[in-house]
């Protein structure tokens, strides 16, 4: 222990014992990061309506008060449905975006990147505000594709920006050679080049499912009636008192997050930066 | 003369496909495109109209001067930026140090160390909120465990107020400060600093005065994004503020839920986008708004 404290730990001469106070930071950082959010699952079995760590006695109430109550089960769907289409709709289209940017050569292709990260930029709040404005008029509030036309324009940024990165890591020349070989550009596309960004690609279908599950604010003002979202409810409950069915069902979302990230980090492990 | 002006030609036919075909590409991105118009500029252009009718139907600048006149208006300004600075100013405190263990580590330890930050970073902000309102809340964990320990005696208020506010915000944004940081750490050239080192500068020096100076662009383009994301930030506020704590976004949100007043909400969104707009102009210069996201995370 003693002779790792004074061995170097960088070519600079810097020793372990000099930087025990990085070590102690990272380790408080790391507990700052995840202890919060983990704790949530052990306490969301507790038999107690004030949530204890440890639970005194443990009980699956709180689960099945989420998964008993109709209008749990109502928002969880609307969340999923809502989800799900906006992974489809952002993905495809936020994959032609990118490729149109980086493979476009005018001057107009900086201006439309700007535009199309603007969602990432601008109060959500402000979003959900005009949203909400604008879908009076259509009459698609409160409906799924009011979602999911709003949620698309949330997730279209990170797509853009995931998959733009993909698109900077792959070599151009080869599509190129098999369009040359006589392949139409959509065939060279998806037969050549996809194949090669697939990582960016899922990552960002991923983020964009994420995107729309996780929505609050835009939800608050455009889901509702016959389609409140998951979020929605949750966030309207935590107002009123802080109910414990709440960590039951954050305890899921935690469960169904790390999958998720699990996932792309197996799948989408060659993300570059 | 004449054997030149066939090529001519044919350059000028060759010029207008090219450009054609560029452009025909770029239509590419006009899908998305037309989603953001739709949704996003001319919903805030309409606000930004909607902001210069006064409460009797006619123009008027009423929102924007009840902002000046009014002292309640003015404190949310003040709070609003007194939390985006002070969040932003703990995340650097907190997130540089801790990018700059990440970059140190092997790859092997890093990638287990950077779960940390992904996994909130992916994680719902509502559940991340939710669980310091359970944490910090009178009967919460931390007040029971700081009294059975004899740290306090009396449970502190940790929640609906200032410091639950900041706790919270400073969880959500660390990943948006540290990935992008972590990204410029990746790239600094090691052989820099052990230059440095040769040529006698101690630890310190060659880290203030070559490593540190290299890794401004991510350290800058994190900060503003996180002080960016702060200004509009509104569910953080809204739970663990308990009410106290009322930001520019929620203002909003009350303006339009409670009192139907379109005019007065309208106006705070478009100053509030003004002032982002104005920050982000400005960085521009310095920044490339794609490293904004932390390259692609």
């Amino acid at each position: 222990m003693l002779s790792w404290l004074g061995s170097p730990a960088t070519q600079t001469q810097v020793t372990h014992g000099a930087r025990l106070w990085l070590y102690a930071l990272a380790t408080l950082m790391v507990l700052f990061l995840l202890a919060p959010t983990l704790i949530v699952i052990p306490m969301s079995f507790s038999d107690s309506q004030y949530l204890t760590f440890p639970p005194e006695r443990w009980s699956l109430r709180w689960y099945e008060n989420y998964f008993d109550s109709p209008q749990w089960m109502l928002a969880t769907r609307t969340s999923l449905k809502v989800a799900v289409l906006t992974t489809l709709v952002a993905t495809p289209l936020g994959l032609i975006a990118a490729y149109a940017l980086h493979t476009a050569r005018i001057p107009a292709v900086r201006a439309a990147f700007v535009l199309l990260i603007t969602p990432m930029l601008v109060p959500v709040v402000l979003i959900a505000v005009g949203a909400f404005y604008v879908y009076v008029r259509l009459q698609i509030l409160y409906t799924v594709t009011g979602l999911v036309i709003a949620h698309t324009v949330l997730a279209l940024p990170l797509v853009v920006i995931v998959i733009g990165s993909a698109f900077k890591t792959y070599d151009m020349a080869q599509e190129n050679a098999a369009r040359s070989l006589g392949a139409p550009r959509w065939k060279a596309f998806l037969t050549v080049t996809l194949p090669q960004i697939r990582f960016g690609v899922i990552t960002a279908a991923l983020l964009a499912f994420l995107t729309s599950f996780d929505e609050v604010v835009v939800a608050m003002f455009v889901s509702g009636g016959d389609n409140p979202t998951l979020t929605r409810n949750m966030f309207n409950a935590l107002r009123d008192q802080i109910d414990p069915t709440i960590a039951a069902i954050s305890s899921i979302m935690i469960l169904v997050t790390t999958t998720l990230m699990l996932l792309a980090q197996r799948f989408g492990g060659r993300r570059s930066n | 003369m004449a054997t030149s002006a066939v090529p001519d030609l044919n350059a000028a036919g060759l010029k207008r496909d090219a450009s054609l075909e560029q452009f025909r590409l770029f239509g590419l991105s006009f899908p998305a495109l037309a989603l953001v118009v739709v949704v996003l500029v001319i919903p805030v252009a309409w606000l930004f109209v909607l902001s210069f009718v006064g409460a009797d139907g006619a123009f008027s600048l009423e929102n924007y001067t009840r902002m000046v006149e009014l002292k309640s208006y003015r404190r949310i300004f003040l709070i609003t930026f007194q939390v985006s600075f002070i969040t932003t100013a703990l995340a650097i405190l907190a997130g540089y140090p801790f990018a700059y263990f990440l970059a140190q580590m092997p790859p092997r330890i890093a990638n287990l160390f950077m779960i940390a930050v992904l996994l909130p970073f992916w994680t719902s902000v509502l559940v991340r909120t939710y669980a310091w309102l359970v944490l910090l809340q009178k009967q919460g964990l931390i007040n029971q465990w700081a009294i059975s320990l004899g740290i306090w005696d009396e449970p502190v208020a940790m929640v609906n107020n200032m410091s639950g506010t900041l706790i919270g915000m400073l969880h959500i944004m660390l990943p948006f400060l540290i990935l992008p940081v972590y990204g410029t750490m990746k790239a600094v050239d090691q052989d820099m600093v052990k230059a440095a080192s040769s040529l006698g500068a101690s630890p310190t020096r060659a880290f203030w005065s070559v490593y540190f100076p290299l890794t401004l662009p991510g350290l800058f383009a994190g900060a503003l994004m996180v002080f960016i994301l702060c200004l509009g930030f509104y569910i953080t506020p809204a739970v663990l503020g308990g009410g106290k704590i009322i930001m520019v976004s929620m203002k909003i949100v009350s303006n339009i839920e409670l009192f139907v007043n379109w005019g007065a909400a309208s106006a705070l969104g478009v100053v509030l986008l003004v002032i982002a707009g104005i920050i982000l102009w400005a960085a521009a210069r310095f920044v490339r708004l794609d490293q904004l996201a932390g390259g692609g995370h």
